[in-house]
């Protein structure tokens, strides 16, 4: 168990060292950068000034001197300054965390919560009405791109129902909390919902047809506690994984979702400073979202582990 | 005495898109407590189907009981509701199956599974029902009873994990004892065990056995009577001893030819052909595409089952 940890622990820091690579070589390859990006916007013309700035920042600096300025930043805990707000990046960042957070926490809650359930009722029923409806509209909620989704729900919400402030102001009572925040997380998490309905339905019909189940049947066990005590711990193994990567797949939505929502998380927030060319902002700020992606996927793992004795204790 | 297990007229059939799959065709056989009763038959012949039947765990759809009875201690398991049958089930009628590497729940400790059905069937405290599991593997001759009950099945040996199957089986004392080809999956050495093993409990509880198998061997072995079957029905009953001396289906006798003996130089014949399939069988003998001795009404007409010798029952047109 503890060398399988530490082969993990390795595993992750290859995996962050490749993605600072990724992320800083991306950067540098998208056009223009924030000097670039000044000068076409507000209109300043005089080259030296712009040749003043580039160097101030360090961008006519050959690649790798950046990168090892960059990363030997990040291994002393400074992150640098961003280019906009000319303020510490770590300072901008952090209040916006526990939004970003909130969020994606309340959509794998939503995800799991909904997605369990129906992919078991769906293959207890198999090919009845109900799991054909299910199926149509797992299917349906897993091809619809978040941003449609986000503005059907914001249009039925606050505009036809009137049940939604715009989002412009903080909830003032328990229930339009709950709503203002579980909405967009239903937003979010709709797709990984879908998801794990279907993996949870074709898992738990592969599960049904084991001989252990047949075994439980023959001890006299009633079909609901043949489905929950024998099958559904089995049949959860792959949706357990699939949780992990679905945690990657979250902030693309989130980015979606935070702009549609108008929420000032760390998604959106990407999105404009990549607008920008913020470099340390972007770079800083993809660290931080992969590092929270391994660090989850471990988590899964060891979870994993901890529900599949064969794994835990070695076959 | 009475026999325990009473079966008549017991067919099973399968509604697939190709046809009905006649699995289970109007088999009968009693057994009496404390007796083993022997069921051979080649690889698709129905064995498990039947045994399957008499717990009533037949998949359905597609497959479904169409007639017969199945008594146990008098009372008809096919009359009674889901909720009554579930009580029988483990408690009065168990079974063990071919495969010990599969038929164990592989997230659950052993003790755990054999605990579950004693808390199922009886009013005991869960810690009393761990005990009896423990108690229970000390009873199939597992070593260190105690800690393998905290085991999970991966991490014992295929025999092992079949006696924790038979402990689990025999928690409640069933009157009846379902198995199906209960050695079939696991090494020459350990089959003999693992029958013994059967063969003790069966004494020491009174239990009724029936033990499904395509080996002649263990049959010559363990048990008192056998029925043997063909594409779905019975096709010869009676004692072991006469059944192996004066073998009347053509179909037991390619059988017992097709098994080494000691002392018998003779070569080794396998029966030709294979079983036709259950969703299209012949309109006689389902044997007699396969039959060296058939004569034309075997093609036409399934022979009845007649009483060839005292206690020895064989439908065969022919001998
Ligand atoms: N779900 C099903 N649908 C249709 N036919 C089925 C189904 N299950 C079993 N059968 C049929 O029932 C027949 C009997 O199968 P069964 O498993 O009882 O044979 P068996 O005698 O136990 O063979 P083996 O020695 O291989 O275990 C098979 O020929 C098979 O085609
Ligand atoms: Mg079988």
């Amino acid at each position: 168990m503890l060398s399988y940890l530490l082969r993990r622990l390795g595993l992750m820091v290859l995996t962050l060292f490749g993605v600072s690579i990724a992320i800083f070589l991306l950067l540098r390859i998208v056009p223009g950068n924030i000097a670039d990006i000044l000068f076409d916007s507000a209109g300043m013309i005089d080259p030296a000034e712009k040749q003043k700035i580039v160097a101030e920042l360090g961008l006519d600096q050959p690649l790798v001197v950046q990168y090892a300025q960059w990363v030997n930043g990040l291994l002393h805990g400074d992150l640098g300054y961003s280019y906009v707000s000319e303020k510490p990046v770590l300072d901008e960042v952090l209040p916006r965390i526990p939004i970003t957070a909130r969020l994606a926490a309340l959509a794998i809650m939503f995800a799991v919560c909904t997605g369990v359930p129906i992919g078991v009722i769906s293959a207890v029923r198999q090919n009845s009405g109900i799991d054909y409806g299910l199926r149509v509209f797992s299917l349906a909620a897993l091809s619809l791109p978040s941003f449609w989704l986000g503005l059907l729900v914001l249009m039925a919400f606050v505009n036809w129902a009137g049940l939604l402030p715009i989002y412009d102001k903080a909830p003032q009572t328990w229930g339009m909390a709950i709503l203002m925040y579980g909405v967009p997380a239903a937003t979010v998490g709709l797709r990984s919902s879908a998801l794990i309905m279907r993996l949870t339905r074709s898992s738990m019909l592969e599960v049904m047809r084991m001989d252990y189940i047949r075994t439980a049947r023959s001890k006299g066990l009633s079909e609901p506690a043949v489905t929950f005590i024998h099958a559904l711990r089995n049949a959860l193994l792959p949706v357990i994984t699939t949780i992990g990567i679905e945690t990657a797949f979250l902030f693309g939505g989130l980015v979606v979702t935070e702009t549609v929502f108008n929420i000032p998380g760390v998604a959106r927030f990407l999105v404009e400073a990549i607008r920008w060319r913020d470099y340390p902002m972007v770079q800083n700020l993809v660290m931080f979202i992969a590092t929270v992606v391994v660090i989850v996927n471990l988590i899964v793992d060891l979870t994993y582990a901890f529900v599949d004795p064969r794994i835990r204790l070695g076959s | 005495m009475a026999p325990v297990l009473e079966v008549s007229g017991l067919s099973t059939v399968f509604h697939t898109r190709t046809g009905t799959v006649r699995a289970v065709q109007d088999v009968s056989f009693s057994v009496e407590p404390g007796e083993t009763m022997a069921v051979v038959g080649e690889s698709g012949c129905g064995k498990t189907m039947m045994a399957l039947s008499l717990m009533r765990l037949i998949p359905s759809p597609p497959g479904e009981i169409t007639a017969g009875s199945v008594r146990v201690a008098g009372t008809d398991l096919l009359k009674l509701d889901e909720p009554t049958m579930r009580d029988m089930r483990g408690s009065q009628i168990a079974m063990i199956f071919q495969e010990p590497m599969t038929a164990l729940n592989p997230l659950l400790t052993v003790g755990k599974q054999i605990a579950e059905m004693v808390t199922l069937h009886e009013k005991v405290s869960g810690r009393a029902a761990k005990e009896r599991a423990v108690e229970m593997l000390h009873h199939v001759k597992i070593p260190e009873p105690r800690r393998r009950a905290g085991e999970y099945p991966h991490q014992m040996s295929g025999g092992m994990r079949q006696r924790a199957m038979i402990a689990m089986a025999l928690a409640c004392k069933p009157k009846v004892l379902i198995a199906d080809e209960p050695t079939t999956a696991l090494d020459v050495t350990i089959q003999a065990q693992v029958l013994d093993l059967i063969d003790d409990l069966r004494q020491e509880l009174g239990t009724a056995v029936v033990l499904i198998t395509h080996d002649l061997g263990v049959v010559a072995e363990v048990a008192d009577r056998m029925i043997v079957m063909y594409a779905g029905r019975k096709v010869e009953e009676g004692t072991v001893a006469e059944l192996f001396a004066h073998p009347r289906h053509p179909y037991l006798q390619g059988l017992l030819n097709s098994v080494p003996r000691v002392g018998q130089p003779k070569r080794l014949q396998e029966i030709a052909g294979t079983v036709p399939p259950l969703s299209n069988l012949p309109p006689g003998c389902a044997f007699a595409p396969r039959c060296p001795s058939a004569v034309a009404q075997c093609r036409d007409a399934i022979p009845p089952l007649d009483e060839k010798r005292p206690g020895h029952r064989a439908a065969c047109w022919v001998t």
